[in-house]
């Protein structure tokens, strides 16, 4: 039967580490036991299952299991699941579970999202990355100049807020020391951030590519995150407080890292707002993918928390984003304070903040409106999540 | 240069003329015989009109820096740090962006705007294009 609405009814998370030498089809499944005892619900009333980027051989640390070895696994009667990378980002996983139990095909589904590149960068035999042969596609045009990261990429956009708009390294370094005072409040950052960042040990860092610095930049980590979506139709089958998806967006532009005027949070983040009746004044905290320390800073102007070229004004100080700001941001610590959980991070503290269990790092001020976001680059996808 | 040979393109009918136009000493893009757009990457196809009438057409070879990183973390064994990684705005075909190196000049001295022009390094029978600022 299909239901109007969609919710997040469960979360969890297995350890978060770098190099660990868990397996992680059991890192997966450690964050999935989490999220079902979150939920309330058993293994028996899991109808689906949905994760990104689905199982890549070529890349065995960057994708470590797919949904059907977990549904194998986990004796998972699915009705309905999908795994893959041609999505707008990380958090289109979740979004493609909602429409699935909006349509009724499954009421309560896993979504997963499992990073294993630290330890299989620390044990090549087991997970070794295929290589070799001439470049297809856009990386041809990238690859052969050296501009062989994501950072790379990123940087050049991060330079031009540097000279058309005046963006200063103390500004943009606000996201970074912003992420590890809230990665102290996370048992989970344990392995990932020790202390607290300086402005001055900010400054002094080595730079990667410029302007983004070394703290700029996430670390490869080991972990799995998973968030449960069920039906609207199935919640009193739920004990924990149902976190609604109340609108979600995503984009492509281009295909390609190179040709997009603007970074795809420009698009999403306008979009999602013509899905609701919420505005942004109404959000309370935001949880913003920060692989590189610049990309908050264009969901701030994307989605419209201020103007397109001023976010590092927005942020400067840091005041703001603090915990105790007007606006939250990464109240976990991101991705640069609480490890490289690529996206699924961003869900998983939406739903603590929302349901008033971030303990510590909880915030203070009303919390009824979070938006989770993934990406980036050519392509992004953003979750409105409310409690109402 | 002691650098390492570049990572090579796997060559096609569509992006040939793109990666040997250099042997000419031009820069060529490709373009669509019915709604004269560029096309690049290349593709069988307009993204335009969807037309499959395609040709490469010569630019000046000049162009202008939209926006550049300084590279200087070592990512593949060998390439001298840093480097300067740039997206250049080919003069004669608007909207497309080349990212590319610029050589010849200090990394400390480019800038947004900087008026560059091709040069190409070739390596096996792929002539890369680079950029160096116009003095």
């Amino acid at each position: 039967m299909a239901s109007k609405e969609a919710y997040i009814t469960g979360v969890g998370q297995s350890e978060v580490g770098v190099r660990l030498t868990r397996h992680p089809l059991l890192l997966t499944i450690d964050a999935v036991k989490e999220a079902l005892a979150d939920a309330g619900l058993t293994v028996d009333q899991i109808d689906g299952v949905s994760t990104y980027p689905g199982k890549m051989s070529g890349q065995p640390g960057f994708s470590p299991v797919g949904s059907e070895e977990l549904a194998d696994a986990l004796g998972i009667k699915s009705k309905w699941h999908t795994g893959g990378g041609e999505l707008p980002a990380q958090l289109a996983a979740i979004g493609n579970a909602a429409m699935a139990v909006k349509q009724g095909l499954a009421r309560h589904i896993i979504c997963f999202r499992t990073v294993y590149e630290a330890a299989a960068q620390a044990r090549p035999d087991e997970y070794r990355p295929a290589r070799g042969g001439d470049l297809p596609g856009a990386m041809q045009y990238l690859m052969p100049y050296w501009a062989m990261s994501a950072s790379n990429w990123v940087a050049q956009y991060a330079n031009r807020h540097v000279y058309k708009y005046g963006m200063k390294r103390e500004q943009l370094g606000q996201i970074a020391i912003n992420a590890h005072r809230n990665a102290q409040l996370n048992p989970r950052a344990r392995n990932i951030s020790k202390k607290e960042l300086t402005l001055d040990e900010y400054m002094e860092a080595r730079m990667i590519t410029s302007p983004l610095c070394l703290w700029d930049c996430d670390r490869y980590s080991d972990c799995s995150t998973v968030v449960i979506v069920s039906a609207g139709d199935a919640l009193d089958e739920v004990k924990a407080t149902p976190i609604r998806i109340a609108a979600m967006a995503g984009s492509i532009d281009s295909f390609s890292w190179d040709q997009p005027e603007w970074t795809s949070s420009y698009d999403t983040g306008r979009d999602l707002w013509t899905y609701t009746d919420y505005t942004v004044k109404d959000v309370d905290t935001v949880q913003f993918y920060d692989g590189f320390a610049f990309l908050p800073l264009t969901w701030l102007e994307g989605l419209g928390f201020c103007e397109r070229g001023s976010a590092h004004e927005f942020i400067d100080g840091g005041h703001r984003i603090a915990l105790d700001g007007e606006l939250p941001l990464n109240t976990f610590g991101g991705q640069l304070g609480a490890g490289r959980l690529h996206g699924f991070g961003f869900a998983h503290e939406s739903v603590v903040q929302l349901r008033g269990e971030g303990g510590a790092r909880q915030i203070k001020n009303k919390h009824q409106v979070a938006v989770a976001t993934s990406g980036g680059g050519p392509m992004a996808a953003a979750l409105l999540l409310t409690r109402d | 240069m002691t650098n390492p040979p570049r990572m090579r393109p796997r060559i096609d009918e569509y992006n040939r003329p793109y990666w040997t136009a250099g042997a000419e000493g031009t820069l060529k893009l490709q373009k669509c015989n019915s709604c004269s757009s560029f096309n690049h990457p290349a593709l069988p196809v307009c993204r335009q009109c969807q037309s499959e009438d395609l040709v490469y057409d010569a630019l000046p070879g000049t162009g202008a820096i939209d926006t550049f990183t300084i590279n200087h973390q070592s990512w593949y064994p060998g390439v001298e740090v840093p480097y300067v990684i740039a997206r250049v705005r080919p003069d004669g075909a608007p909207g497309v962006i080349l990212t590319t190196n610029i050589v010849n000049c200090d990394v400390d001295v480019v800038r947004p705007g900087d008026k560059v022009r091709v040069l190409f390094d070739e390596q096996d029978g792929i002539w890369f294009p680079l950029f160096e600022k116009v003095a």
